[in-house]
């Protein structure tokens, strides 16, 4: 299972926060939003400065491509809870294989 | 004789900013009291009910204890420190994109290739490649799009 967060941050900002944080996951970075529009969570001028950012959403992606398990949280403050996505991971039975 | 200073009021409006300063500071780190602030709420009712204790008395016992003014204006001021707070979460946090045409449970999740931190490209689809050798072989991913730390 793979651990993948995006934002509009470029590299050297998720950099730092990496590093700052401890996070050993894949931090990546869609500065212009490409990818956040494909999935339709682009939230308009709601970062500093009213630039374009991502809405807090998280999806659960099996080994083929499809989506398994989706949240979108009704609040800028609120995030799926880990042990939420780690029993729908159990549920589904998709971590029997590698970990990584 | 000379009245009391009216300590419920002030004691009771402390309390009441001390309810938004704790949820900024410790209460939104933890879903439990993030997601629906009861604990903020609870502490916002305590100091509200500490003036209005404390402008009872004033009004009650005008010769022995002062805060009239100053009682009915604190309440004036926590009640409006409630209703900001009320309306940060209730409302403005709550203003997030419809996003209808996110993929749905079921359908394939958008190919994408973006650079990590390094700035090496990563392809969604090839986590799962086992051909690819190294980042390949995934069983599955968690895709958390965040609005970034600034």
């Amino acid at each position: 299972m793979r651990l993948i967060a995006i934002s509009v941050d470029p590299p050297e900002i998720n950099r730092g926060y990496c590093r700052k944080q401890g996070y050993t996951f894949s931090f990546l970075s869609d500065t212009n939003s490409e990818v956040i529009r494909r999935y339709d969570l682009l939230h308009e001028k709601a970062g500093p400065g009213s630039v374009d950012i991502s809405r807090p959403a998280e999806f659960l992606i099996d080994a083929g491509g499809r989506v398994r398990w989706a949240y979108l949280a009704p609040s800028i403050a609120v995030r799926a809870r880990p042990e939420e996505i780690m029993k729908v991971i159990d549920d589904l039975g998709i971590a029997a294989g590698r970990r990584d | 004789m000379r009245r009391r200073w009216n300590v419920s009021v002030w004691a009771g409006f402390l309390v009441v900013l001390s309810a938004m300063v704790t949820y900024i500071l410790v209460f939104i780190r933890f879903p439990a009291t993030r997601d629906f602030p009861w604990a903020t709420l609870l502490i916002f009712g305590a100091g509200l009910a500490l003036i209005a204790r404390g402008l009872i008395r004033a009004y009650r016992e005008p010769q022995l204890y002062r805060g009239r003014i100053a009682g009915a204006i604190l309440l004036g001021l926590g009640v409006a420190v409630l209703g900001f707070f009320c309306y940060q979460v209730f409302y403005f946090m709550r203003q997030v994109p419809p996003s209808t045409r996110a993929p749905q449970v079921g359908q394939m999740a958008p190919d994408f290739t973006l650079p990590d931190k390094d700035g090496v490209p990563i392809t969604l689809s090839k986590l799962f490649d086992p051909g690819t050798g190294g980042a390949g072989g995934a069983n599955g991913a968690v895709l958390i799009f965040y609005r970034g730390y600034w």
